[in-house]
């Protein structure tokens, strides 16, 4: 294995495993179980610790050991995980992030300044280990990985320098009475993999005269090499399972776990670590280590140290298989999904788009051709490859939950910084959208976060008053909505208050004064560029960046922002995405020679034209509704044909219809963005190509809405 | 001292004959040189018994020396790497039965 992929591996890893740390310590405070998240915590720090060990980031693994020291009294309940502890763990958190990261960028080292921003941190630490740790702690901090004194557990993340299996067992006294040969098992193994080295143990062998010559006494200590997994080494053992102790340590086990192997592995100590050396599983060194971790407990005989391990040696015990077990399963868990670079991905997904162009062209062909089994041949082809484009988009879906709940750690540090009390509600972590979509996401998100606690939710005393609950919350949800996926960031704050935004938009000349908006114009005045109406500037905002910027983010994806607010009571920002940015559904029409694409998923219905005469809206069931003339809006040639149509489209609750002369159906439709030089053009948002080579473009519906709605308001302001 | 006896086993060295073996290889007078140059099997139990007789041995302090191991002794030694234990030299043809050893190690797994 290079060790480069290796590395990017554990890079990888250990932002993961940061990621479940910091999230098992936001919601550590408030858990009614807490030993399971503290346990969580703790194996995140530990895995930590033992991986950087194997790549002898020695720096990682100091700070990280004392990280993990003070989690460890935690887990034995020495210490209570409480307010000011989570604070100064998620600091580690962030330092031991920063560290990886360091590595990643190629220092592996570690670099001085790194080194002092963990100092604090450490002294911090110290302050809730118990005094004779605190030295400990120093000088771990130097001494990377020396060994602990108090924990069999965990005598240091020196894990053993062997890439094999190390084997242990021992057969019960009736194995060769059932008819089973422990030799046979052992050559069985060797069909599997390398038998390295092997050590027979034959210290349950009583004295000659009790020595029943049909009772198995024998234990072997193997160090094995192979590609199987320890599921299949267990089995190996399967028939004899019930009647032999087996232990078996995965490759570059922790020293810990050999020792808690010499531990339970009843024999003689020495003798047995003498059998791992001989089988070639342990250095003479590490033994030594091993051994050596535990008579560092304080001035007691070997002896007398291990009796009295014995007495807490099943829990010990307990604790190493169970984790044995987590390893296992998480190993399950990661076979089921495998990491794919996010280029080859793009590149399916490009493929798909062209397969789709060129197949939209054999359709055509198939259709010019009249030929009967060429065209049952392409359609079925052409279902086949809708279902390749939807299966390639699926892949890059991804659930928005951990977009989401990297906010808790925000909404935390946030509230502590400003003073207020306020809680992260998030809901509708399953909704699926695109990565590209979710990773660009992540910062307008934190703007409309950060703004709501900032300047929406009020302080403890003015909420008193208003007699809502001390404690602010801010909603995160996302649902998905005729093919756009709807983002809302809610509060239960003061509310927006409009007098105040329009008086500052006058004042800032971004209105006339005297004009009268709607209300959710008004709103959507803070997203205008250079506006913030909070009296007090903050660290955070206020200084009139960021709605703005978060507009032009989200417009970039092809998404749109509203506002809703109720004074008093709460606002609600909503943020409507496509669902994907690549592919669509698309629905096209032509308007004299050209032909333009509808997302299929914004349109409502198609009817026959007819309009109220004189006016530009048609009555829809009784109801109004507007359009527009595409032919008007474009300024396309030549006369309306005598039958022409309205597409009704649906957008962010509103409808409006859409005058063309031809239907022309489905089409599957890959958006070709426009060039910059289009950028300003209105109601257009992007392009794709026909079966036949043309180009058509498509419409931008929903700032097609918005322009039919306000065309009706005109109307109707001109009437009255 | 008594006269050092020899003992010659043949046949399997095996489960089968265990009960039997034990007695023999522990008799009074024990032997002092175990001759396996006639063992034409054996397993788990055989290599107990050998190592009951060798410990025996020890903790009355005689000496106890394995000679001539026949092909299929020599491989179940090479397997658990006990030749250690016994201290004695394996015969100087060894390289020559580890051919033969390999042949029998096929066999035992085929029938496995």
């Amino acid at each position: 294995m290079n060790l480069d992929d290796a590395l990017e591996t554990f890079i990888v890893e250990c932002r993961e495993l940061l990621q479940d740390m910091e999230t098992a310590l936001l919601g550590v405070e408030h858990a009614e179980e807490k030993d399971e998240m503290v346990n969580a915590i703790f194996r995140a720090a530990h895995t930590i610790k033992g991986s950087s060990g194997l790549f002898s980031l020695d720096h990682i693994v100091a700070f990280t050991h004392v990280v993990e020291s003070v989690l460890d009294r935690v887990r034995a309940g020495k210490l209570k995980i409480a307010d000011q502890l989570v604070v100064v763990l998620l600091a580690c958190c962030d330092h031991i992030g920063s560290l990886v990261e360091a590595v990643a960028a190629g220092e592996q080292g570690g670099n001085a300044e790194l080194a002092q921003q963990g100092e604090p941190l450490i002294t911090q630490l110290s302050a809730y280990l118990e005094a004779p740790h605190k030295e400990r702690a120093a000088t771990l901090a130097t001494t990377a990985g020396a060994p602990e004194t108090d924990d069999v557990q965990r005598i240091g993340a020196n894990s053993v320098n062997a890439d094999h299996w190390h084997i242990s067992v021992r057969f019960g006294a009736d194995v060769l009475r059932n008819g089973m040969d422990p030799l046979s098992f052992i050559r069985y193994l060797e069909t599997m993999g390398r038998i390295i080295g092997i050590a027979t143990l034959a210290d349950a062998l009583p004295a000659a005269p009790e020595m029943d010559p049909e009772s198995c006494y024998l234990g072997f200590e193997i160090a094995f090499q192979t590609r199987s997994d320890k599921a299949a080494i267990e089995k190996v053992f399967e028939f004899v399972r019930e009647d032999c102790r087996l232990l078996i340590l995965p490759p570059h086990s922790l020293i810990s776990e050999y020792v808690s192997l010499i531990d339970q592995q009843q024999g003689e100590m020495a003798r047995l670590g003498d059998m791992l050396v001989q089988c070639g599983t342990l250095t003479p060194q590490e033994l030594d280590l091993a051994l050596n971790a535990q008579s560092d407990t304080p001035s007691l005989p070997i002896g007398t140290i291990f009796v009295q391990q014995g007495s807490v040696q099943p829990e010990v015990v307990q604790a190493a298989l169970n984790k044995q077990k987590q390893i296992k399963d998480i190993g399950a868990a990661e076979s089921r999904s495998i990491r794919i670079e996010a280029d080859k991905l793009d590149q399916l997904i490009n493929l798909v788009g062209e397969l789709i162009i060129v197949g939209a062209g054999v359709n055509l062909i198939a259709a010019r051709s009249q030929s009967a089994e060429l065209q049952e041949s392409t359609s079925k082809l052409s279902s086949l490859v809708e279902e390749v484009r939807d299966s390639a988009l699926q892949l890059r879906m991804v659930k928005i939950g951990a977009t989401f709940n990297r906010f808790q750690r925000v909404v935390h540090d946030v509230s502590r910084e400003i003073g207020k009390d306020i809680g992260l509600v998030v809901r509708g972590e399953d909704t699926e959208l695109d990565k590209t979509v979710v990773e660009k996401i992540g910062d307008p998100l934190m703007h409309l976060v950060r703004n709501s606690m900032d300047h929406g939710i009020e302080s403890a005393e003015v909420r008193a008053a208003r007699g809502k609950p001390a404690k602010g919350s801010v909603t995160l949800d996302a649902y998905h909505d005729s093919g756009s996926v709807v983002i809302t960031v809610s509060d239960d704050g003061g509310g927006l208050k409009r007098e105040r935004i329009l008086a500052k938009a006058i004042e800032r000349g971004l209105v006339p004064p005297g004009h009268s908006l709607s209300e959710s114009e008004t709103y959507a005045l803070i997203f205008e560029p250079g506006f913030s109406t909070a009296e007090q500037i903050t660290n955070l905002s206020g200084r009139g960046v960021g709605l703005d910027v978060v507009k032009r983010n989200i417009t970039a994806l092809r998404g749109n922002v509203s506002v809703a607010s109720q004074e008093g009571v709460g606002t609600t920002v909503t943020v409507r995405l496509p669902l994907t940015l690549a592919i669509i559904d698309g629905f096209l029409v032509e308007v004299g020679t050209s032909v333009f694409a509808i997302p299929l998923d914004m349109i409502e219905e198609c009817v026959a034209y007819a309009c109220e005469p004189g006016h530009d809206y048609t009555d829809l069931r009784g109801q109004i509704l507007p359009f527009i003339r595409l032919r008007e809006l474009f300024v396309v040639e030549g006369a309306p044909t005598r039958r022409e149509n309205i597409v009704v489209l649906k957008h962010a609750g509103q409808k409006a219809g859409l005058v063309v002369d031809t239907l022309l159906g489905e089409f599957q439709t890959v958006i070709k963005p426009l060039a910059p030089m289009f950028s300003q053009v209105k109601c257009i948002s992007g392009s794709t190509i026909l079966g036949n080579g043309d180009v058509a473009l498509i419409l931008d519906v929903p700032a097609l809405v918005r322009q039919a709605s306000q065309s009706v308001l005109a109307a109707n302001a001109a009437v009255a | 001292m008594k006269k050092p006896a020899a003992l010659r086993i043949e046949g399997e060295l095996t489960i089968f004959r265990a009960m039997e073996l034990k007695p023999v290889l522990l008799a009074n007078p024990p032997p002092s040189e175990i001759d396996l140059s006639g063992v034409t099997e054996m397993d788990s139990a055989g290599v107990q018994l050998l190592m009951l007789a060798k410990k025996t041995a020890l903790t009355e302090g005689r000496s106890l020396r394995l000679m001539a191991h026949s092909p299929p002794v020599i491989e179940v030694f090479e397997l658990l790497n006990i030749a250690g234990y016994f201290d004695d030299p394996l015969v100087m043809d060894s390289r020559a039965s580890g051919r033969a050893s390999g042949s029998t190690k096929a066999r035992s797994s085929n029938e496995s």
